[in-house]
């Protein structure tokens, strides 16, 4: 390779680093929360409940999929869905840290559901304009999810925040414990910025204000207090956790681990 | 599954004197195969029954998430892992669809559900067995869903239209499950010399269970003729435990597994396989509440009924004050 031509590789290669990392980011917030959603099947307060939130599980198993896949062909070393869902500990996992949080009573997780579900609903959509095709189909695909799961867990928000005394306590206690888990959502770094530049992801700014409007719209709706900021630098998409990921991987990756490279 | 011989526990229904008009005016619609309709006049013992039957099923389906669902957080692959989340959710819905065809009978899914938390209910015994490692859940799909078919399939022809429709959907259901379990099987089967294993340790463990799902011995079962006289039940349990034991053992030897009977053989002169003695003190045994999950199983319903009360209470608040209205945007009640 030339001197010249040096270069320009150099930057192929970090973009694509870049690219790697993004999407893991995406892939793996589908996967934990959708993992942690599966935790609730046949526990759930009612039948309808427990249905829903199966959805829920199901959709974002499959976006963790698809995104995975094409994590795996970015990098380009032959990992598919399940090694990179498998094989990787916790350092690894780029997920938001509040994607991993427990799911408490039925309060936290529609809680947890819910900020997430508005995230999502601001980066598919713009997602679906990206200028990395791959991208664009998937979170295309996402975004009409989304929108539902957002209705759903909206919905909730406000059956519980406008419901019984007990619902609005727990469901306020909830948001107060998981508000300082949002500043990460749209927090840019690095990898966004490279992403920006690239013109595959839109940048953060303008979705975090309308993550907002619709934040307090709900909540307004829902009758509940919009916490105060709680500014600590949560890493989730850094690799950087809570305490709770390392049990979360340890129970999905067992029999992985335990019988090493054979199919199931 | 899973209707079982669910028909075997609980009272016999006593015929009142409903007047012989239409007790034989109803016979009559029986035996000329058209189907009884909620609205329809019915025999009380013959509602009764239903409620019993289609209920003990409703439950069973609910409780069967339990021990499929212990797997959903290790499930060895992300596409198992959406399989198996499908799959558990299938059932539910299927405690739906016949929760509500129950409701056509007069009574509420609460009271129903009451019946199950007090204990008072009985459902699938098989569901009180526990799931300890993978293959169980690819033994349950093959051989537990396998037999629900073998027992579900007749019940599309019951006489009572509701609980005939809801088995057509749910019947389409299982068999989709019954192939995925066995392709989970087959995998294992092929696999690793420890997943050989496994899905052999799985196989020892549910092929008795699976095949006492159909119940006592046709000398010791109740109801039989009444309800095979109402059309309730097609075929009695030693037929359908037959039938499944006739296409079951072949699937095991094309899995490379071994039937844990010594005394199993293909019988020449009945062109059927011959299986061992059934050791029906286990059966009873589950059945009377000393399985190795029943406790947890009950409790694990208790608990979620206990956890969810505040959020059911909350969305009924909520629909009273917004006068029966579901939140702006959200479509789901
Ligand atoms: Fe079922
Ligand atoms: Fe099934």
């Amino acid at each position: 390779m030339s001197a010249g031509a040096a270069a320009p590789a150099r930057r192929e290669r970090a973009l694509s680093e870049a690219l790697f990392r993004y999407v893991l980011r995406l892939a793996d917030t589908s996967l934990v929360l959708g993992q942690r959603l599966g935790e609730w099947v046949g526990h759930g307060p009612a039948l309808e409940e427990d249905l829903a939130l199966a959805n829920l599980a199901l959709d974002l198993i499959g976006q963790a999929r698809l995104l995975l896949t094409y994590a795996g062909e970015v990098e380009g070393e032959g990992r598919d869905e399940d090694a990179l869902a498998f094989s990787r500990d916790a350092p690894e996992f780029l997920n938001l840290t509040l994607a991993e949080q427990p799911n408490g009573d039925f309060a936290h997780t529609i809680v947890r559901q819910w900020l997430i579900d508005c995230w999502q609903l601001e980066i598919y959509a713009d997602l679906a304009a990206s200028a990395d095709e791959r991208l664009a189909a998937i979170a295309a695909k996402a975004l009409k999810e989304t929108r539902y799961h957002h209705r759903f867990s909206s919905g909730w928000l406000a059956r519980l925040g406008d419901g019984t005394a007990e619902s609005r306590s727990r469901t306020q206690a909830a948001l107060d414990s998981l508000w300082r888990f949002s500043a990460e959502l749209f927090a840019a770094d690095e990898v966004d910025e490279r992403m920006a530049a690239a013109g595959i992801a839109a940048p953060l700014a303008p979705a975090a204000e309308r993550w907002r409007i619709r934040a307090a719209a709900d909540l307004q709706a829902a009758t509940l207090a919009l916490p105060a900021p709680q500014p600590y630098p949560w890493h989730g998409k850094r690799g950087v956790h809570t305490e709770h990921l390392g049990h979360l991987l340890g129970e999905m990756q067992h029999l992985q681990r335990a019988y090493p490279g054979v199919r199931w | 599954m899973y209707t079982q011989a669910l028909d075997t526990h609980g009272r016999e229904p006593v015929p009142a004197a409903e007047g012989a008009g239409p007790a034989a005016r109803f016979q009559a619609r029986i035996d000329a195969d058209e189907k009884i309709e909620p609205k329809d006049w019915m025999p009380e013992a013959y509602r009764q029954t239903l409620i019993r039957q289609i209920s003990q099923h409703a439950h069973s389906e609910i409780v069967g998430m339990l021990p499929e669902g212990n797997w959903i957080t290790r499930a060895p692959t992300l596409r198992r892992k959406a399989v198996l989340i499908a799959k558990v959710q299938d059932e539910g819905g299927h405690g739906m669809y016949l929760y509500s065809a129950a409701e056509t009978l007069g009574v509420s899914r609460a009271q129903l559900i009451e019946q199950l938390l007090s204990g008072a209910a009985k459902y699938s015994s098989i569901f009180n067995y526990p799931t300890l490692t993978w293959a169980d859940v690819g033994a349950i799909g093959w051989l537990v869903d396998g037999a629900a078919i073998m027992n579900q399939i007749p019940i599309c022809r019951c006489s009572y239209g509701p609980y005939a429709r809801a088995m057509v959907r749910i019947c389409k259901e299982e068999s989709f499950h019954q192939r995925q379990g066995f392709e989970i099987m087959l995998t294992l089967a092929q696999g690793s010399a420890a997943q050989h294993a496994m899905a052999q340790d799985a196989l020892n463990r549910w092929w008795w269970p699976s095949i006492m799902m159909f119940g006592p011995s046709d000398g010791d079962s109740r109801h039989t003729a009444q309800s095979m006289a109402w059309k309730i039940k097609r075929f009695s349990n030693d037929e359908l435990r037959q039938k499944f034991i006739d296409v079951t053992v072949p699937q095991a030897q094309f899995l490379g597994l071994t039937i844990p009977d010594p005394r199993l053989r293909w019988d020449e002169a009945t062109q059927h396989f011959q299986i061992g003695p059934i050791d029906w003190s286990e059966f009873y045994a589950v059945l009377k509440g000393n399985g190795p999950c029943n406790r947890e199983r009950l409790e694990a319903r208790r608990a979620a009924d206990a956890a969810g009360a505040w959020v059911r209470e909350a969305a009924a608040a909520y629909a009273a004050k917004h006068g029966g209205r579901a939140p702006a945007g959200a479509s789901h009640g």
